[in-house]
């Protein structure tokens, strides 16, 4: 499903530009970064969520013969003010509005339902279609004002008819008041009932239809905080297993529970974990070896793991190493005095897999991204960039030199713009499109349809 | 960007970039990152950790140092016609603190040390040398560096080098009281112990252009050895050697010097400092002794 460049590979996808979303001027607002992107389980919506705690959702069009591409444009369905800033007054602590993560409930009517969370409060919103009003009460004139009822005459039956499409967005449920800590991820469960939250020390578990009560499954506070070692970083339940859950920890390790053993899951049912190079020691090894993002492949046999500068996946069946380890940018590993200096060495990079398990894809900087391959054992870096926006135009593999010399086309390590990162990617379900989230633009690439 | 010299992976400046960041965390919208500041506490402790070695290593690197400039006045104080009255004073000291050394088992150092005091004349004090050193207390040994003398020192001890140096045999001569101190680790306090290394065969004139240009960055010191002893010994020594502990030592040294470490090694003065009043006091001793 990757493509190898143009004239190599045995499986030739070659990806193009289909289409930017966003400002495009360079001064970027804080609100307008963008913190979360997701299809859904379709693929024909995708949700993004940003610093200044909107949410907007694009719509792929249906498919028209007409046009050149045969797959639908995506267009904005639905905006809305999903958290706004509030204060904690008794700690007086400020609660970011920013949307850390969202997630799709799978569809069950004509609505759509996403989880949307910033540090504090999940919230649960339908989005829903009407394209149909009431028309003809008896008691209300068209424009809405009441009619004298002793000028009424005669009955008659209110009729629906047709009305330009309007997209609702309305909150049902606010799960809140349940994290000290801040909300790092949110992850429905395969029973469609269920979903959990993590934050730094914590995971509850809770019921989509219950607000006053969830249950915390995973508690690593010590007693002393002074003797706090480590966090979690991220938490995802089994795609197929109601009761299998795992939560990586900024440790570099990633813990399988499972909620039959026990009402509290701190006791691992399988601990992932490989040792440290101890060649590699230097003063940043903890830092790069947290885990900033944990994905279940789609089949659930396997696990992706991100850290600072690697991508590795993991089979479910071995806890002891990873069987593939990805290197998305190990040129940057004599750099990380200055990458802690400018504090880019704690971005959370996130990864996706392809709708097959064959592709995985992640971030870097630069606004590159990366493609690794596992059925071939190729990899493929691309570059999310408005000069390489014409509609259609094929993406050229970049490539950033490491050694002394830098050949023609290729980028220096201290040229990188360390600035411009893509932290969020997402790859649709069942079909070869991405959606690339620079800092405040959304890229949408497809493969190239013959 | 990131600049094109990758910076220096300095301890202290990692230490003062990570307390910055916890600092800057705390009046960040909202509040405090907990993964964040746990990540920075590592890097903290890595480079604290590196740091403290770092320092032990340069404070025993600088003893050694001193020892040998002791040992290399020793030499040059031997004519006393060049000498005067004051100055005669500070060559017994500083003879006595040349003495005053941890001897090997090869013995050559206060061999050498006796031989010194014998030509200059003073038979009755350094005859006691061949067994080793004075030592009045444990205390008055060197203890900055936390480390077994390493191979090194003994690598200069030209009779025997796989040996360290960890023993001495010491008599008081106010009390006659005859002490045997065995010194693998470092006791408390004072840099004034002189433990002799090879370097005493130095010529007077090399040494001197060492020192010299040791004290070359700063103006205020003088370059003669013995004029710095004299402005250490008029100066109070405030701390007391049981209760000296090497992180003391160290936050003096700091303090003395004020932000940093640099050019600790030209200030041979500011070392006697925090030498033990006990230590200064056993000098006397010797003096006595020698006189």
């Amino acid at each position: 499903m990757l493509c190898a460049g143009p004239g190599g590979g045995s499986n030739d996808v070659q990806w193009c530009f289909s289409q930017v979303k966003g400002a495009i001027d360079d001064d970027v607002a804080e609100a307008d970064i963008i913190s979360t992107v997701e299809f859904n389980q379709s693929g024909e919506l995708l949700a993004t969520g940003d610093k200044g705690g909107r949410v907007v959702i694009f719509q792929q069009e249906q498919e028209s013969k007409n046009k050149l591409q045969c797959r639908g444009e995506y267009n904005v369905y639905s905006t809305f003010q999903s958290h706004e800033p509030e204060f904690d007054y008794l700690k007086s602590l400020e609660i970011e509005e920013k949307i850390n993560k969202i997630r799709w409930l799978p569809q069950k009517n004509a609505a759509h339902f996403l989880l949307s969370t910033n540090d504090k409060t999940i919230k649960l919103w339908k989005i829903s279609e009407r394209d149909k009003r009431p028309e003809g009460y008896n008691l209300k004139e068209e424009d809405g004002q009441y009619r004298d009822p002793n000028t009424v005459t005669t009955l008659r039956v209110p009729v629906f008819r047709p009305m330009d499409l309007m997209v609702e967005a309305s909150p049902r449920r606010v799960f809140a008041n349940a994290h000290t800590y801040h909300i790092n991820s949110i992850s429905v469960n395969s029973d469609c009932e269920t979903y959990l939250s993590a934050d730094d020390l914590r995971v509850n578990l809770w019921h989509l239809e219950i607000t006053d009560r969830s249950f915390n499954i995973v508690d690593i506070k010590p007693a002393n905080m002074e003797d706090l070692t480590e966090v979690i970083t991220a938490a995802e339940f089994h795609p197929n297993q109601c009761n299998t859950f795992v939560y990586s920890s900024s440790k570099g390790t990633i813990r399988l529970c499972d909620m039959r053993a026990a009402a509290l899951c701190d006791s691992h049912a399988k601990l992932f974990e490989e040792p440290e190079d101890p060649n590699n020691r230097s003063f940043f090894s903890e830092i790069i070896s947290s885990i900033s993002d944990v994905k279940f492949s789609h089949s659930g046999r396997y696990m992706m793991t991100r850290d600072y500068l690697s991508v590795k996946i993991w089979d479910l069946n071995m806890e002891s190493r990873p069987v593939e380890t990805y290197q998305v940018h190990e040129y940057l590993r004599s750099k990380l005095c200055s990458l802690y200096e400018n504090d880019c060495i704690f971005d959370k990079f996130e990864c996706c897999w392809n709708g097959n398990d064959s592709v995985v894809m992640t971030g870097s900087y630069n606004n590159f991204f990366r493609m690794f391959d596992r059925g071939y054992q190729q990899d493929m870096t691309l570059e999310a960039s408005r000069e390489n926006s014409k509609p259609r135009s094929v993406l050229k593999p970049r490539k950033v030199s490491t050694g002394g010399k830098r050949k023609k086309d290729e980028i220096s390590v201290d040229s990188l713009d360390f600035n411009k990162k893509i932290l969020h990617t997402a790859w649709h379900p069942l079909d070869n499109i991405i959606a690339v989230a620079t800092t405040n633009n959304l890229y949408i690439f497809q493969d190239k349809l013959i | 960007m990131i600049s094109t010299m990758e910076c220096a992976v300095d301890a202290q400046s990692l230490i003062s970039i990570s307390l910055m960041k916890i600092h800057n965390s705390r009046t960040q919208r909202g509040g405090i990152k907990l993964h964040k500041n746990l990540l920075v506490s590592y890097v903290l402790r890595n480079a604290r950790q590196v740091y403290i070695k770092e320092k032990y290593a340069e404070i025993y690197r600088m003893q050694q140092y001193e020892e040998v400039m002791t040992v290399c006045n020793e030499i040059q104080e031997l004519n006393p016609l060049d000498l005067e009255a004051e100055d005669a004073e500070d060559e017994e000291q500083a003879r006595a603190a040349c003495c005053v050394e941890e001897a090997s088992a090869c013995g050559s150092p206060c061999h050498r040390g006796a031989a010194h005091c014998r030509t200059a004349g003073t038979v009755a004090g350094c005859s006691l040398l061949e067994d080793g050193c004075k030592e009045p207390e444990p205390s008055y040994y060197r203890s900055c560096c936390m480390e077994a003398p390493p191979a090194p020192l003994c690598e200069q001890c030209p009779a025997n080098s796989s040996a360290h140096c960890n023993k001495t045999t010491v008599l008081d001569l106010d009390t006659h009281v005859v002490t045997t101190v065995e010194n693998g680790y470092l006791h408390q306090d004072c840099c004034c112990d002189a433990l002799q290394c090879g370097q005493s065969a130095q010529s007077p004139a090399k040494k001197r252009k060492v020192e010299f240009g040791f004290c070359a960055s700063d103006a205020e010191e003088a370059p003669d050895f013995t004029a710095a002893r004299k402005r250490a010994k008029r100066e109070d020594c405030s701390y007391s050697a049981p209760d000296y502990t090497d992180t003391s030592n160290i936050s003096n040294l700091i303090s003395i010097f004020g932000s940093g470490f640099s050019g600790l090694l030209s200030r041979q003065a500011d070392l006697e400092q925090i030498c033990s009043k006990q230590a200064l006091a056993s000098l006397g001793a010797w003096t006595r002794a020698i006189v």
